[in-house]
């Protein structure tokens, strides 16, 4: 028999794989991408009417009742950074809950994926790659819509939209290593009620932390969420000072970098065995 | 272009494969033969490097599956068990994102996508969402997606377990055509008829190891008889009737629902059985399978 060794079904030409520009990881955003195509018009319309109603809602509606505002300013224009921030969150979190869990065991898309040169790594990095992407683009247009009802007085409030999604990554990333390490989805109804729910209550998002009692600020301190609110809330009121946005961004690389790693090896632990 | 060494995959106190040795040679269609749980898909897992080894030597295509998984995997074609499409996607889609895997441009895989669907008879599918589509066709799928990087071998396991006959004998078609262009096969198959039909050498794994080793035709001829005269009769236990027949075959093995006697000429056998003044509800004479050389290895049957 010819010892042949290549497939000649697809292989008439000797072109074969160059590694992307970007690094292999690439190819996992790829993927994503075409999935989110399938679905981009339904998280399209909720990501642009969920700012609408929470800010006219909450904003302008609770607000007329709070003369004062909140240390002298209207309350939308307070709340409006806080829900940014918090939205991208909760976005970055829905992004690596279920499909996380999905990829490993509903439809398991990542063992496909494990069965190429690529690594754990390289589907951790890809994934949260898309998540940037939709978290930013959810940002994007979270910031026009309260720019547009006048609730960002401040042309450095544009930095809130990288801050705001910098959180939602950097929680998200964490939240893959937690999604990844599941074996049902008991676990992620628990995430999303007991974490997301209270950190998007309590950083600081409607009202200030100083309003908590003594003992649970430092708790608030400790998330993420109160980071990416401080500081996108000192942007959109001008009132910000580089070390103190920096320190807010460090806190929440910190939070992505450990995440990632984190996700790398939970992934590799429970895929390559 | 595959080499196992006292291959060794634990997990915990668990042992799923207890030091095997096996070579593959190119162009060649190489099975693991065995009931469930005998670890041919651990064995699989490990030579697809997505499984580090627990011990042992293992070489595919000249490279060190422990430290150069991610060049060896480039060079694979895999069909797993267990369908890994993304169901939520076309089925030209599934082949584009994953010809992106391995690092092969848009415009290439565009070109290979079509060619793959042509050769598994997906074609008037391209655009059809995958999760609907049949057994078949998925697996279908699943091979032509496996051979988007032109893989130097390709990695089947269980590749038609679930599907029915006439979805089997559609895939089998197919592989033989790989076969025939000189594709590097390695199979996992828990039936016998598959392991005949398309591998021309074969292990027969049983428990973590290798119980026996070499072409279909040659494990029959040393570990069974030609032919095989098979009894059934109205009776519960067929213990009692296996020894009425004694000595009639070289050898009887008894089964809950019949006796199978091994001996070079079936015809014999049977009058010698009507001479005993026995009568069977039926009597068959049929050739020896690696059926019928599993369970002289190992004295149970491959699917229970």
């Amino acid at each position: 028999m010819a010892a042949q060794v290549t497939a000649p079904v697809g292989a008439r030409d000797g072109r074969t794989a160059k590694v992307p520009v970007l690094g292999p990881w690439s190819s996992v955003t790829g993927h994503w991408l075409v999935k989110y195509r399938r679905m981009w018009a339904g998280t399209a319309v909720s990501s642009f009417l969920a700012p609408l109603m929470y800010l006219a809602g909450m904003g302008l509606g609770l607000g007329a009742l709070l003369d004062q505002g909140v240390g002298g300013v209207p309350y939308v224009t307070f709340i409006a950074p806080g829900l940014l921030a918090a939205t991208a969150l909760q976005t970055g979190a829905g992004e690596t809950t279920f499909s996380v869990m999905g990829s490993i065991k509903w439809n398991p898309i990542y063992q496909g994926m494990l069965a190429t040169p690529l690594g754990p790594r390289d589907v951790v990095t890809g994934h949260l790659v898309f998540v940037a992407i939709r978290v930013l683009v959810v940002s994007v247009v979270f910031f026009a819509v309260a720019a547009a009802l006048g609730a960002v007085p401040s042309w450095w409030g544009v930095l809130a939209v990288p801050v705001a999604a910098l959180g939602g990554v950097a929680f998200a990333a964490c939240c893959y290593a937690y999604s990844a390490t599941l074996s049902s989805d008991k676990g992620l109804v628990l995430v999303m009620r007991f974490v997301v729910m209270p950190m998007m209550l309590f950083s600081g998002t409607f009202f200030p932390v100083e309003q908590l009692p003594g003992y649970l600020q430092p708790v608030a301190w400790a998330t993420p969420l109160w980071h990416a609110v401080e500081a996108s809330r000192a942007l959109t009121l001008g009132v910000a000072t580089t070390p103190v946005v920096a320190g807010h961004v460090a806190y929440l690389l910190l939070w992505l970098v450990v995440g990632w790693w984190l996700s790398g090896r939970v992934l590799r632990r429970r895929m390559v065995v | 272009m595959i080499r196992a060494e006292g291959l060794v995959k634990t997990f915990g106190d668990f042992t799923a494969v207890d030091g095997i040795d096996v070579e593959v040679r190119p162009g060649e269609a190489f099975g693991f033969l065995g009931p469930n749980g005998a670890g041919k898909s651990s064995t699989m897992r490990m030579i697809g490097c997505v499984s580090p080894p627990s011990a042992g030597t293992l070489e595919i295509l000249g490279m060190d599956a422990r430290t150069q998984g991610a060049q060896i995997r480039a060079r694979l074609g895999v069909v797993p068990q267990k369908d890994t499409l993304d169901e939520e996607l076309t089925v030209e889609e599934n082949i584009w994102v994953y010809g992106r895997y391995f690092g092969l441009s848009r415009r290439l895989v565009r070109e290979r996508a079509e060619e793959l669907l042509d050769f598994a008879q997906l074609t008037g599918r391209a655009k059809s969402v995958v999760e609907p589509l049949s057994g078949g066709m998925k697996r279908r799928l699943t091979i032509a997606r496996a051979l988007v990087n032109s893989p130097s071998v390709l990695l089947l396991d269980e590749p038609t377990t679930g599907l029915d006959p006439q979805a089997r004998h559609v895939l089998w078609d197919r592989l033989f055509r790989l076969k025939r262009e000189g594709v590097t096969l390695v199979l996992t198959t828990h039936y016998m008829d598959e392991a005949e039909q398309l591998c021309d050498r074969l292990v027969v794994m049983d428990q973590g190891r290798v119980v026996a080793e070499g072409s279909p035709r040659s494990l029959i001829e040393q570990h069974s008889t030609r032919e095989v005269l098979e009894l059934r009769f109205d009776v519960a236990d067929h213990q009692p009737v296996a020894e009425k027949v004694h000595g009639v075959a070289e050898r009887v093995e008894v089964l809950p629902d019949r006796l199978l006697l091994y001996t070079a000429d079936g015809e014999s056998a049977q009058a010698e059985v009507t001479r005993r003044g026995l009568d069977p509800l039926s009597a068959l004479v049929r050739r020896s399978t690696l059926e019928d050389v599993f369970l002289h290895l190992t004295g149970r049957t491959l699917v229970d």
